[in-house]
């Protein structure tokens, strides 16, 4: 059975259905994200795993022992919370030794612990200060020592970084995941960015609406996404309407021209219209090579973004952005230019049409 | 911060880019320091330069001497106890409501309602509380008849009289309750939630999240109030003098007879009187601000 | 979860029952005069009193002229420290906190020991300046409020932009103030309004000791030679206090609509 286990778990507000089928199994040590826009229930379901929330229906587990009801104090969980809410009127060791301190640890144990602690953050120097004399990412690292101070069994953050500005976020992130690794803790890191999640974690869980969409690792989900939601959220990804012509060949006919894939199309009927999905780096511009697909459009749109060219290629009702790296060499064809392109069958993804929400 | 900062840099521009406007700035407080001197500084440090005078004008310590009578002493102390006992109740009983109202949970309209009363009640004081105390729990107030018909409890064989310092203390809360609420419900707005969450989430109880966390937060307004409420029992003389008449010995009470003339004729005692009474009150303020500086470190 | 309400809701109990049984009690009693029957002949007889009309009358008088006293000392005073002396503020802040801790029976007294007909400003010595004397003590114990009350005021309208801005149209200082953070205070500056109104309506000690006709004398002359009227009275005295703050709710709640709706 899985360290953190969460099965089955709904949450209503009123009438209000904020997550529904929530099924995860952590593993020991795993880094877990949970991925998803604003209002899909992240921060719900988090709250539930720290017993701030009462799941409507299911349970939650810790170590084999069902604490869905247990209270925050009895759960020996750590958090970060995203506005770090670090207690003002203590100083940084106060702070970090306050879980210690609460379970009546001997001074003897605190004190030494605290240090660790410090030495961990690097910021053994401000050990005296107050929280209001501190920088916001100073402060962050605080409330993660104090967080991991009490050995937790499972660590939550929620959305920890996105208070800070981008420099920081991005040092503290490794610092986090460094940090995770060494102590062999168990996470779950909300966040709804996905470069954040896909950078750090060895599992993200992609929400929407209340719902799992998606679960897997971050190369599964970028390059595979199984749903439109997903495909959408994570990268930007061309979606296409594709009408299927040989379900057992992969065969498909987009805007009229003929493209193959090697995913399954799961049954669809010939005729039967699909979402098929491309990344913009899959695609390249000029002729298809062996086995694979090439398609012919016109240039709608060039963009500079620095070192990529960003070009939509229309083909019909459809149309293809795709990205080319900028070089002084290569001169990028201009509006209204027709031109080829081409990508693999494997890089044409065909996703899950259930499209209700 | 941010507010001062910008405002100096301005003052600064300002001072630079027009000199003519700085008298007029002048012109604009000028009037509030005249009058405050002439009505509110000037009366009150004279009355304390006259508490060491004859009436003829000389030095002398004879007066504050003179206040060391059994009437005065026992004056002092009833209105010290009454202050105290009516400020730290007040403060209490002010404490949970204000608490039930921020954090109970309790129905929407609760708090807004609670806030209006308050406002009302904090301003209700003077000679119609003192009435309306009397029709309560005076000889025949309705509590008092209502308590010996249906429980057969006779109030006043109890030793209980509204005239006395325990009325006295029951009446005061009733302004004191509401003014505590009023100056508490901004402060426990204050306490954010992540706090309770961040201590509960870290082992500890409710009772070590007060003691540890919220209520050192809370410290310094709860004090500051304490000591305001302190001041407003010890400066009131409405309620009393309607409630009791001359009858209760407070200090309030014996410096109005004084300057009415009823009893001693001797205004210089009257100011040793008054005298007593700033001293008092600035020693409970003078108190909080020690207090207050060294639980300050940690506020801005 | 049920039980954590159980404190909170026994609080708003008992803060009930105490804050409810005397308004009743006193109600009750007003009603008792005509012996076995509730009436409302206590109300009669105080409305039929021509002193309580007169004293209510002066006292009415007195509170609006101490509000626009107050106004105008105050308002140019806390618009100036915001805007140009930021360094006074603790000063002023200081000044406007004393009447809060000292108290008022000691501040009419050094009136009466400064400003006795006979000293350098003889103000006790006519009927009238008595009178201007009254107004001052009030602006005096209405300070805390007022000042607060308009700077919080202040703090919520940009007064730096305003002024730049009628500045910039060549305003003077006088029609800054008036004419365009006057106005934009207005709210601020009526419950600050309504608030000295409810303080001074009833005040007795100042007047007392000044030897005016008014209403908190009244009163206390009313409690001490009669049983049912001052219960009467103290139901009219809560009620118009009542009156003030809603006016104030009513005003308040129109400031944090008017400055939410910017955001
Ligand atoms: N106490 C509550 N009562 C009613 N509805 C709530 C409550 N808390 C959250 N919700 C609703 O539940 C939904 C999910 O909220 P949640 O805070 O879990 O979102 P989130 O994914 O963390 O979003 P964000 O990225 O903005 O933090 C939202 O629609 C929110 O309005
Ligand atoms: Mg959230």
């Amino acid at each position: 059975m899985a360290f953190l286990d969460i099965s089955s778990v709904r949450k209503v507000y009123g009438q209000n259905v904020v997550v529904q089928d929530f099924n995860l199994a952590v593993e020991r040590g795993e880094f877990v994200s949970f991925l998803g826009p604003s209002g899909c229930g992240k921060t719900t379901t988090l709250r539930m795993v720290a017993g701030f929330e009462q799941p409507t229906a299911g349970t939650i587990r810790i170590g084999g022992k069902d604490v869905t009801y247990l209270p925050p104090n009895q759960r020996n969980i750590g958090m970060v919370f995203q506005a770090y809410a670090l207690f003002p009127n203590m100083t940084v060791a106060d702070n970090i030794g306050f879980g210690l301190k609460v379970a009546k640890k001997p001074a003897a144990e605190i004190g030494p612990r605290v240090k660790e602690m410090l030495e961990l953050i690097k910021l053994p120097h401000l050990a005296d200060r107050y929280p209001y004399q501190l920088s916001g990412g100073q402060q962050q690292r605080v409330a993660l020592a104090r967080a991991i101070a009490n050995k937790p069994q499972v660590l939550l953050l929620d959305e920890p970084l996105s208070a800070l500005d981008a420099k920081i976020r991005v040092s503290l992130r490794e610092e986090i995941r460094t940090l995770q690794k060494a102590l062999g803790i168990t996470t779950i890191f909300v966040t709804h960015d996905q470069e954040e999640a896909l950078s750090m974690s060895d599992r993200i869980v992609v929400m929407s609406e209340g719902r799992m969409e998606q679960v897997g690792d971050p190369f599964d989900i970028y390059n595979y996404p199984k749903t439109r939601f997903v495909a959408g959220f994570v990268g930007t990804l061309n979606t296409l309407k594709a009408r299927v012509l040989d379900p057992g060949a992969g065969k498909l006919s987009i805007d009229g021209q003929e493209a193959v894939t090697s995913r399954p199309l799961n049954g669809s009927p010939a005729d039967s219209i699909r979402t098929v999905a491309l990344r913009p780096e899959a695609v390249a511009l000029g002729e298809r090579v062996n086995g694979g697909n090439g398609l012919s459009g016109t240039i709608e749109e060039v963009g500079f973004l620095g070192s990529v060219v960003r070009i939509k290629v229309r083909l019909g009702e459809n149309a293809i952005s795709l990205d080319t790296f900028n070089s002084s060499s290569v001169t990028p064809p201009k509006r209204g230019d027709t031109v080829s392109i081409a990508f693999t069958r494997d890089d044409l993804l065909v996703l899950e049409d259930n499209d209700a929400h | 911060m941010v507010e001062n900062v910008s405002a100096a840099t301005m003052d600064d521009h300002a001072a630079a880019a027009s000199r003519k406007r700085l008298p007029l700035s002048w012109l604009g407080v000028v009037p509030f320091f005249a009058f405050a001197l002439l009505f509110l500084i000037w009366p009150t440090l004279d009355l304390m330069i006259g508490a060491f005078q004859t009436p003829t004008g000389e030095f002398t310590l004879q007066n504050i001497a003179n206040l060391n009578q059994d009437s005065i002493i026992s004056a002092y102390k009833i209105s010290i106890q009454v202050s105290v006992a009516s400020a730290v109740l007040g403060a209490v009983f002010g404490f949970f409501l204000a608490h039930a109202a921020v954090m109970g949970n309790l129905p929407g309209w609760m708090r807004p309602t609670l806030t209006t009363f308050s406002g009302v009640a904090s301003n209700f004081a003077g000679v119609p509380l003192a009435f309306a105390f009397i029709a309560t729990l005076g000889r025949t107030g309705l509590v008092t008849t209502l308590l010996y018909s249906f429980f057969g409890i006779n109030l006043y064989s109890t030793g209980f009289n509204i005239l006395s310092f325990w009325g006295l203390t029951i009446t005061y809360l009733y302004f004191q309750i509401p003014l505590m609420v009023l100056i508490l419900m901004p402060a426990l707005d204050g306490l954010k939630k992540e706090w309770r969450e961040a201590a509960a989430i870290l082992g500890a109880t409710k009772v070590q999240f007060w003691t540890h966390v919220a209520f050192p937060v809370l410290w310094p307004s709860l004090l500051g109030a304490t000591m305001l409420l302190f001041a407003n029992a010890f400066g009131a003389i409405a309620t009393a003098y309607a409630l009791t008449g001359s009858s209760l010995n407070i200090v309030p009470i014996l410096l109005y007879a004084q300057i009415r003339g009823d009893v001693l004729h001797d205004p210089n005692l009257g100011y040793a009187l008054a005298l007593g009474m700033i001293v008092i009150t600035a020693l409970s303020n003078i108190t909080y601000i020690w207090l207050r500086a060294r639980s300050d470190r940690w506020l801005r | 979860m049920k039980s954590e309400r159980f404190g909170p809701w026994l609080a708003m109990v008992l803060g009930t029952l105490y804050f409810v049984v005397p308004l009743i009690a006193t109600f009750e009693f007003s009603l008792r005069k005509r012996r076995g029957v509730y009436s409302f002949d206590a109300y009669a007889s105080v409305f039929s009193d021509s002193r309580f009309i007169e004293s209510f009358g002066y006292s009415t008088f007195i509170a609006l002229l101490t509000i626009v006293v107050g106004v105008l000392l105050v308002v140019p005073t806390a618009y100036v420290i915001r805007l140009r002396m930021p360094r006074m503020r603790p000063i002023v802040e200081f000044i406007t906190l004393l009447p809060l801790v000292i108290p008022a029976i000691v501040i009419v007294f050094g009136y009466l020991r400064l400003y006795n007909s006979s000293s350098f400003l003889p103000l006790t010595g006519t009927a009238r300046s008595t009178d201007l004397l009254l107004v001052f003590a009030y602006v005096v114990l209405a300070m805390p409020y007022m000042y607060r009350a308009v700077d919080t005021g202040l703090r919520a309208i940009d007064v730096k932009t305003l002024t730049e801005a009628a500045e910039s149209l060549g305003a003077s200082w006088w029609t800054i103030l008036f004419k365009v953070i006057l106005p934009n205070v207005r709210v601020a500056v009526l419950s600050g309004a309504f608030l000295t109104f409810a303080i001074v309506i009833g005040e007795f000690t100042i007047a007392s000791l000044l030897n005016r006709p008014a209403f908190g004398p009244y009163l206390q002359l009313v409690g001490a030679n009669s049983a049912y009227e001052p219960s009467a009275l103290a139901v009219i005295a809560f009620v118009v206090t009542w009156a003030c703050m809603g006016l104030i709710q009513l005003f308040g709640s129109g400031i944090r609509g008017s400055s939410a709706a910017p955001r």
